[in-house]
């Protein structure tokens, strides 16, 4: 029995058999096919080599131009290896005669080359298992690509094990059997990190070696309450976690009887509590956990997909979509939020040295005007289908905002001279998550519609730390003292100017700052919808002056240590039962 | 192959300061890759393993270091010129006789 802690991304208990999704550095399981799948086997490792061949020649060549001939020697040789026929007949030969899958055969052959390496005396030959790890790293990925669909096919509940999940991997996750997931990377915040938290099962991330310590068809536990995995555990640890498994079936039924009361204090405090969606169909999810619409809708989500940029009329039904979803309630959309670890990245040849203060966002909407105008028509024609709402990301100065807002009002004037119908009233907000936008919430709230904070840049930002990067991601916290004072200062001046402003970062979907905020003034919260339930009964469970008295208290603290725990203090006196 | 007999042998030294290296081996193996000869190598100063010429990661496995001796054997219709262009290859240490720049030779990173 192992027991190995990380991060949680959503409360309960998993208990299951485990799939190793097969990545990088993980050694690959020994898996054998039936004799009919050996030829699809063999073709996709013909498919493998072709592309792996194409990369490297692309890389090689790009090398070439930028830093010269000796730069890409290296992967003339990853290209020869490649193109090695002894290479690809021994790994197909052990396809052919044992059976065994693409992935594997690879592996054990390219494995054996490294041996061979490891074993010679010139240095410099011994740093080739270097190349052919790499080539191997190549050639697995090529094979596995498809291996995320394999876990389409899981056929009883099986709990996931990978070094990382793409965020299209995790977005199928929903179509799969997968109960529960456990990572070796990931931070809370990550975008693979929100999306395993709105499909809601129990997940534990940033376990740095979870995937290497264990192989498909052992016992996992996942205990996203406690923040833990364990690996093949005891007879009386599995007994327990079968009551706790309960216990937690028991607790969110509980919470589901919230469900539709309304978000009211004890003295009569109405708030509102909204979902964040990054698909049209979670719209109606929301709706059922107990939303009042949606606070945030990600659009950029539309991108995940291997066909790429969504079309105008693409667009405008997905927005239909979710108006539909949200009955009569208002939908807010964002528009586009692209760069930094979301798409972009992926399409440009020279990543940025710094994405996350790089070309991301309002910022690449801006430059990419053409793309913008698209989205903001079908936004607009939307908005004749429903109640809308827009606002731009990351918006971190007037000029932006200005900018932003006069494409939509000439995406506005295109559209009533083609009669198309579209409110001409619709509100444009924006969403404050950098601190210059902080430091000038005045400015901003004599000009935007609304404003909704975006805790989980914001954070990242206001401390320095990439929410992504596990070796500090630690150091990112919601509970930093700095963070609840610029929160206090933007949600004062807000309600000073009579401006809407609501939160929709992770931080409002977490039962431990939902007072604080609450005392900080915030009357409407925007979250994944499984947390809208216990939000909710936290809420009916205080007055405003208690929570009040708790955002004071929270605020007089020096270290995010004190405020967390006091936070904690706080919320289990008012919710003893819960088991987050 | 092995059980094919050689229709022309030579030895050669290897003459540049890092040996059968990436960018040598890739030398080596695109020039040995336009005859239709079998080509066969082997490190007479290692451990005498024998391997393809055409292959890339065979090649590598070789250890040939400034100075191994290796023995260059070719099977069909160019085999003579074959060894004879692949030894000239490894003797000028890379230099010469290959679809690459004449650069001097580097260590591949």
């Amino acid at each position: 029995m192992d027991i190995l802690r990380g991060i949680s991304v959503a409360p309960g208990v998993a208990i299951g058999e485990v799939v190793v999704l097969e990545a990088e550095d993980v050694r690959i399981p020994y898996r054998t096919v039936a004799k009919d799948q050996i030829p699809e086997e063999l073709t996709r490792l013909k498919e493998a080599f072709d592309a792996s061949i194409r990369e490297v020649q692309e890389q090689a060549e790009w090398l070439r131009e930028h830093l010269g001939r000796d730069a890409a020697n290296v992967f003339e040789w990853h290209v020869g290896v490649l193109k090695d026929d002894h290479l690809r007949e021994s790994i197909e030969e052990k396809i052919q005669q044992e059976g065994a899958a693409a992935a594997y055969a690879a592996s054990t052959v390219m494995r054996n080359y490294q041996r061979r390496f490891l074993q010679m005396s010139d240095p410099l030959l011994v740093e080739r298992i270097r190349d052919v790890q790499d080539i191997e790293r190549r050639l697995l990925r090529n094979i596995l690509g498809a291996s995320a669909e394999d876990l389409a096919h899981l056929s009883k509940p099986t709990i996931l094990v990978s070094h990382d999940l793409t965020p299209t991997q995790t977005a199928h996750l929903a179509e799969t059997k997968v109960i529960g997931v456990a990572l070796d990377a990931g931070a809370a915040t990550s975008h693979t990190a929100i999306l395993l938290r709105s499909w809601g099962r129990p997940g534990v991330i940033g376990l740095k070696d979870v995937a290497t310590r264990i192989s498909g068809g052992d016992t996992m536990i996942i205990d996203g309450t406690n923040q833990l995995v364990i690996v093949d555990p005891n007879p009386s640890t599995l007994k327990e976690y079968r009551t706790r498994e309960r216990a937690y079936v028991r607790f969110s039924g509980e919470l589901n009887e919230f469900q539709h009361l309304p978000a009211v204090t004890r003295d009569e405090h109405r708030v509102t509590l909204l979902s964040n969606i990054e698909f049209p169909h979670e719209a109606a999810i929301g709706v059922a956990k107990g939303g009042e619409g949606i606070g945030l809708y990600r659009t950029e989500f539309l991108f995940l997909r291997p066909e790429g940029a969504p079309s105008e009329d693409e667009q405008y039904e997905a927005y239909c979509e979710a108006i539909d979803g949200a009955g009569n309630q208002p939908v807010t959309i964002r528009t586009f939020d692209l760069g930094a670890d979301k798409y972009t990245q992926q399409r440009s040849y020279e990543q940025e040295r710094n994405p996350m203060l790089g070309l991301r966002s309002i910022r690449y909407s801006l430059q990419n005007l053409d793309m913008f105008k698209v989205q903001l028509r079908a936004v607009l024609r939307a908005s004749g289908h429903g109640k809308v709402r827009v606002m731009f990301p990351l918006i971190n100065s007037l000029m932006e905002f200005r900018q932003a807002k006069m494409t939509v009002h000439d995406a506005m004037e295109d559209l009533e001279e083609e009669g198309v119908r579209v409110d001409s009233d619709i509100e444009i907000g924006m969403m404050l998550e950098t601190p210059a936008a902080a430091i000038q919430v005045k400015e901003f709230c004599r000009e935007v519609g609304f404003i909704s904070i975006g805790t989980n840049d914001l954070i990242q930002y206001l401390l320095a730390v990439d929410r992504g990067n596990e070796r500090v991601s630690r150091f990112y916290t919601a509970s930093h003292p700095a963070v609840l004072r610029v929160l206090r200062d933007v949600i004062r001046a807000c309600t000073q100017a009579g401006i809407d402003c609501s939160l929709c970062g992770e931080m409002a979907g977490r039962p431990l700052y939902t007072l604080v905020l609450l005392g900080l003034g915030l009357r409407q919260l925007s979250m994944a919808p499984a947390n809208i339930p216990e939000v909710k009964k936290l809420i009916r469970l205080v007055t405003m002056g208690q929570a009040q008295r708790i955002a004071r208290r929270a605020l007089s603290f020096e270290t995010d240590r004190q405020v967390t725990n006091y936070l904690r203090d706080e919320t289990r006196k008012v919710l003893p039962e819960d088991p987050i | 192959m092995s059980d094919t007999n050689p229709q022309a042998v030579r030895d050669a030294t290897v003459g540049n300061r890092e040996g059968l290296h990436a960018r040598p081996v890739m030398q080596f193996v695109d020039l040995a890759s336009k005859f239709r000869s079998q080509i066969r190598v082997t490190n007479v100063s290692g451990r005498a393993e024998t391997v393809d010429g055409k292959s890339a990661m065979q090649m590598m496995l070789l250890e040939a270091t400034q100075g191994s001796i290796v023995r260059i054997e070719a099977c069909g219709e160019d085999a003579q010129v074959a060894v004879d262009a692949l030894a000239d290859l490894v003797t000028s240490g890379f230099k010469n006789g290959s679809s690459h720049s004449p650069s001097p030779p580097s260590v591949g990173s």
